[in-house]
């Protein structure tokens, strides 16, 4: 069995990130890159359920620039067994990443396909879902719980209201929530040992017209300036007198 | 041009006739679950009438159908509208914009990114756009007559749901109520978060939040995580005690009117977003502001 897992470098979620001064794009200067943090817990989960089937192989895939190679060493390290690097300038959109993923499928055959929800940069949620529509396959989003069933999957899925239980046959895209594993923390031999994993570079199948364009990056309008209370009974007069609770 | 809004539950229809009064659009409704509003002005209305969400392969097959034609293809941002609009747009091959907060134009976009720290205007091109909003940015209209209402089945799908989600609790729902009070990891384990927070939320005729910290501790329900990765909420009152005020917490919240933080740290990076700030031990402070309100 072969488990695909795509993974983003994304800016450091616990850094300050500010618009370029012209608002084409990020500044990235002087900012950490991490693999998406739900990309990581894909590749935790994929580890942990070869854990209790050994015949699993998993497969991490990267679309971009030659960075992207440190996330995909960390994987490695995390114990993914070989990578793929897409290497590529051109700027895909989430349209334009699920057709280059399902180009990877087709060559790799995964019995399914395991990626983060959403990234944690532009907070899109969309590309596994879109890949799933490409592949025509079923999708189960949002999972906190994944076992190997025969032929099928069980998993829970964070919904608006609770969890949901669900039987998913393969081939099929799950997508990862936070609660579904604490990723370990990779030592040093780990990461040495992945240096020697096989990471093949290639490039896209095809290069398409993105549909979405970012036109501006800028920062949000800052909220007015509050102040603090003294006591609970200035606060509550203050909530009165501004007419968010009944006077 | 026109939309057709998918309206999962019965309140994102106000939601979606105020997206459509800002695009200056009529708009047709497709309600999946419970008894569709009639008053929210759509053309036509087609209701399942189903009691929980299906999966999305098979609820996507059938809304394909109908969506023919339209030039924008809308929902109330949701992890349903998440799960099921995207996998729409990638078989319409069209594009797709999540969690718009404004429209500069039919097909210019304004939406949060990094986790709020930033904001993205993005175009989109060809036809149809696909599209989750917030409603907060968009102004409710009045009531309006509406069509009459047509059935509309779902075709099946590959997943087989064993246990459904149901809502808990009678409180109202978060991501409509418009008083949240919220806790972070200091509440301890589920009967504290559930008599403190939960205790001034019914108080106050409000809803409980949480932040990731409480619900990975499972101090509460994951249903009620609050921020980049949880629910997006936008109440006239905001009450965050025992919450330090990370970017994803706050990412989830800046909609709103009011935010008052209980926090008993006083440089906690809460007190540089909320408009009134209390430095104190919440586990004293909740219990009297509850005593002040005679409740
Ligand atoms: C990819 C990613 C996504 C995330 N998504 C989310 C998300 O959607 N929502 C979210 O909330 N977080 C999210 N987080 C987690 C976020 O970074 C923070 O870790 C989390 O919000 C902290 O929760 P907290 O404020 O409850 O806990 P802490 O940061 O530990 O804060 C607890 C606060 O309580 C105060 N306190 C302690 N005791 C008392 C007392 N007795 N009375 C009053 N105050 C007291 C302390 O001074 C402190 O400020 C995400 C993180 C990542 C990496």
């Amino acid at each position: 069995m072969r488990i695909l897992i795509p993974v983003k470098r994304v800016v450091d979620p616990f850094s300050k990130v500010r618009p370029l001064p012209d608002g084409s794009g990020i500044d990235t200067t002087g900012i950490k890159f991490e693999i998406n943090p739900f990309d990581e817990i894909a590749v935790e989960e994929a580890v942990r359920l070869r854990e209790k089937n050994p015949d699993i192989e998993i497969v991490v895939v990267s679309i971009g620039s030659g960075d992207c190679e440190e996330q995909l060493r960390k994987a490695l390290a995390m114990g993914a067994d070989r990578a793929i690097l897409v290497e590529t300038t051109h700027l895909f959109d989430s349209l334009g990443i699920a057709k280059e993923l399902k180009a990877i499928v087709d060559t790799e055959q995964p019995s399914f396909v395991l990626m983060g929800k959403q990234a944690t940069d532009y907070d899109c949620n969309q590309v596994a879902q879109m890949l799933a529509a490409k592949l025509g396959w079923p999708q189960a989003c949002f999972a906190s719980a994944i076992s190997i069933n025969g032929q099928a999957l069980t998993v829970n899925r964070e919904t608006d209201l609770g969890v949901e239980s669900v039987e998913i046959p393969m081939p099929c895209v799950i997508t990862t929530d936070l609660r579904l594993n604490e990723p370990r923390f990779v030592a040093l031999p780990g990461i040495i040992k992945a240096r020697s994993k096989p990471l093949d570079r290639i490039p896209p199948s095809a290069t398409p017209a993105p549909v979405t364009r970012t036109v501006k990056i800028e920062s949000p309008g800052a909220r007015p300036p509050g102040r603090k209370v003294a006591s609970v009974e200035e606060l509550v007069s203050e909530l009165k007198s501004r007419g968010v609770l009944p006077a | 041009m026109s939309i057709v809004g998918i309206a999962f539950t019965p309140a994102d229809a106000t939601g979606i006739q105020a997206f459509a009064a800002a695009l200056g659009m009529p708009f047709r409704l497709v309600q999946i679950t419970g008894d569709p509003n009639t008053s929210c002005g759509a053309q036509q209305i087609l209701s399942a009438g189903l009691e929980d969400i299906p999966p999305a392969d098979g609820l996507v097959s059938s809304l394909e159908g109908v969506v023919q034609g339209a030039s924008h293809i809308v929902a109330v941002s949701s992890m349903a509208s998440k799960d099921v609009m995207a996998r729409l747009a990638g078989v319409l091959d069209c594009a797709m914009v999540t969690d718009v907060v404004s429209a500069d134009s039919p097909s210019t976009f304004k939406r949060p990114i990094v986790a709020g720290t930033l904001v993205e205007t993005v175009e989109a091109s060809g036809a149809p756009i696909v599209l989750t909003f917030r409603p907060a940015g968009f102004t409710k209209r009045p009531p309006e007559r509406a069509s009459e209402v047509e059935s509309f089945s779902i075709s099946p799908s590959k997943v087989r749901v064993t246990q459904a989600a149901h809502k808990s609790g009678g409180r109202p729902d978060l991501t409509q109520a418009s008083v949240v009070v919220s806790g972070g990891r200091p509440l301890k384990d589920r009967e504290t978060f559930e008599s403190v927070i939960g205790g001034l939320a019914d108080t106050l005729g409000g809803a409980a939040g949480a932040t990731r910290a409480a619900v990975d501790s499972g101090i509460a329900p994951n249903e009620l995580q609050v921020g980049q990765t949880g629910k997006i909420v936008a109440p006239d009152l905001y009450i965050a005690a025992g919450i330090s005020g990370s970017t994803q917490h706050m990412a989830g919240i800046k909609d709103s009117k009011c935010i008052v933080a209980i926090n008993k740290d006083p440089d906690a990076p809460i007190f540089e977003v909320a408009d009134l700030g209390l430095v104190a031990d919440l586990f004293e402070a909740i219990p009297a502001i509850r005593n002040l309100l005679g409740k």
